[in-house]
């Protein structure tokens, strides 16, 4: 399959595909911290590059399989999630913002001076292992299994979370154990993107992870529509397209790239598919039910 | 050695304050980030090498001219960018507009300028004193003084006059204070433009004080100052100052002590250990939920 998409599909199409596919599961990682459970997270390029270097060491230094390569960089992200989650315990909103963008920040320049991750250079010349199918293989599982947690007693509770936190309490809801789990199973999906971006790009370097990285995954959660899984994948579709078809205005692009997200916000402020679940539409589309 | 590196850290800490003042004013008004207040502050430093190189200006023309300048551009980007949000919206949104803002202004100034670093001109003979033992140099004075003057300016500004009554009004209550016919509009454009002059007065001193300029370098000085904010406890005004002071020695006792290449994680590696043992940051109020 793999050969066939390769002769009929041109690489450049075949690669913005790819960063589709690695898209979606990035922002649908961060849409369950902060779209289904209303954590403000900045910082979730920081999981993506624990991820990345983790699982780029281990299949060039220690020549793991690819597989456990990504598996290990996923888990040990999401240890790092959870080590996150827990000063949301105490912190909220904004101050969970900031702690968020220090973290991946001193991520940041931890492997800025991490002797084995090429320091400021990076690494390069990981195999090029990510395929168009695998990706979108990982891709469906994801959706299909975040469509399953969000549709079942733990999703209902982690929006209940979002909604009113004191509420959801008093609802018997343990809105401790939720949040980390949000967290931990979000950033989990952050370091398996950064896996599989690793081995697609075979380049990784620490300014790759930077804050604006962290931004972008915010903005297609954002744009999308917070909390929705249609959304995220939406968002993640066009903030990957965007800034291809925005070639065309060369130097200006960035330009246009800001500009854009403040009318669009302006215009349609609760994203494009604000609270959209694959639930709704299901019902929509199977019962007629117009809500 | 100690008092010295103290002097440099009070001396980096008065231009985060500056820039964190801010910060922490818009929040306590509308709770939003402002995430483009650290491009208002590059912006800042360009005009004020504007002046200084093509007009020929002096240290305080230039200083002046910089935020009279800035105080329109701070106006024109709320009432533009989030405005129109106000009050239909998820905060957000309203920080994805933000973010939008800043990568335009970055970007335009990258057009207009190019990438590269503008070194400041010697616009004043830098003279080193020694007071006891203490060396201290004429640019080093002139931060701090100007800095202390703004503040303490400010500090009158939001105690006696009618403006800051009504902004202390709006920060505690928005809805009563546009019931007590409070222009609220117009206090969040005034909130916006004194914030955004402090922060052109910082860009111009930093400017002069490591004597160069780069359209990036709005971001890793609104990220620390947005720390030095969360830092004293954001929304709060003495508990910006306090913050960016604090978070400016720090950061240099980190520098001179511990590493140099570690310098930005240091900042954020206090400021989130400050946050796990304080949530509400040093000078914030403690919230008690109410449902």
């Amino acid at each position: 399959m793999e050969a066939f998409l390769t002769q009929y599909i041109d690489a450049y199409y075949l690669r913005i595909f790819v960063l589709i596919g690695i898209n979606i599961i990035l922002a649908l990682g961060l849409n369950l911290i902060t779209g289904v459970t209303g954590q403000l997270s900045m910082g979730h390029a920081g999981f993506m590059s624990i991820g990345a270097y983790t699982a780029a060491i281990l299949t060039m230094q220690y020549q793991a399989p690819f597989w456990a390569a990504l598996l290990a960089g996923a888990l040990l992200a999401a240890f790092f999630g959870f080590l996150i989650g827990i000063p949301t315990l105490r912190l909220e909103g904004d101050y969970l913002a900031m702690v968020t963008i220090g973290f991946a920040e001193i991520i940041r320049v931890f492997f800025l001076n991490f002797e084995p991750g090429g320091k400021a250079v990076g690494l390069y010349g990981m195999p090029p292992n990510t395929t168009f199918v695998l990706v979108w293989g990982i891709v469906i599982v994801v959706i299909l299994l975040n469509a399953k947690l969000l549709d079942s007693r733990t999703g209902r509770a982690l929006y209940a979370i979002r909604e009113n936190e004191i509420a959801a309490e008093a609802s018997g809801i343990d809105t401790t154990r939720m949040k980390v789990l949000a967290f931990t199973v979000g950033s989990f999906l952050g370091g398996l993107a950064g896996g599989l971006y690793a081995h697609y790009m075979s380049y990784i370097a620490p300014q790759d992870f930077g804050f604006m990285k962290s931004i972008e995954i915010l903005n297609m959660v954002v744009l999308g529509g917070m909390g929705s899984i249609p959304g995220s994948i939406l968002g993640a579709v066009i903030l990957t397209i965007a800034p291809e078809m925005l070639r065309i205005v060369a130097d200006y692009r960035l330009l246009f790239y800001g500009g854009l997200l403040v009318i669009l916000m302006i215009f349609r402020p609760n994203g494009l598919l604000g609270d959209v679940r694959i639930y709704d539409i299901k019902k929509r589309w199977f019962k007629k039910e117009v809500g | 050695m100690f008092w010295e590196q103290l002097l440099n850290g009070l001396t980096l800490g008065s231009t985060y304050a500056l820039i964190a003042l801010g910060y922490t004013m818009v929040y306590g008004i509308i709770q939003l980030i402002n995430f483009a207040h650290g491009e208002i502050y590059m912006f800042g430093a360009f005009v004020g090498l504007f002046l200084v190189t093509v007009a020929g200006a002096d240290l305080f023309t230039a200083l002046i001219g910089a935020m009279i300048f800035c105080m329109i551009l701070g106006m024109l980007v709320e009432r533009i960018a989030y405005r129109p949000l106000r009050g239909k919206s998820s905060r957000l949104s309203a920080l994805i507009s933000a973010i939008g803002v800043s990568i335009f202004l970055s970007t335009l100034m990258a057009l207009i300028r190019g990438t590269n670093t503008t070194r400041y001109p010697n616009i004043l003979e830098i003279n080193t004193y020694h007071i006891g033992g203490l060396e201290i140099s004429s640019l080093q004075i002139i931060i701090l003084v100007v800095s202390a003057l703004l503040m303490i300016g400010l500090q009158l500004l939001i105690q006696k006059t009618k403006i800051g009554k009504a902004m202390r009004a709006c920060s505690q209550d928005l809805d009563a204070s546009s019931l007590m016919g409070i222009n609220v509009n117009r206090v969040i454009s005034a909130t916006f433009a004194i914030g955004s002059s402090l922060a052109a007065a910082g860009g111009v001193l930093v400017g002069i004080y490591y004597n160069a300029v780069w359209p990036y370098m709005g971001m890793m000085a609104g990220l620390k100052a947005f720390a030095a904010a969360v830092l004293g406890g954001i929304g709060s005004i003495p508990g910006a100052m306090i913050g960016g002071l604090t978070l400016g020695v720090m950061e240099i006792m980190g520098v001179a002590y511990l590493s140099s290449s570690y310098k930005d994680a240091i900042a954020f590696a206090i400021l989130i250990i400050v946050l796990i043992i304080r949530p509400q940051g040093i000078l914030g109020k403690k919230i008690t939920k109410k449902v």
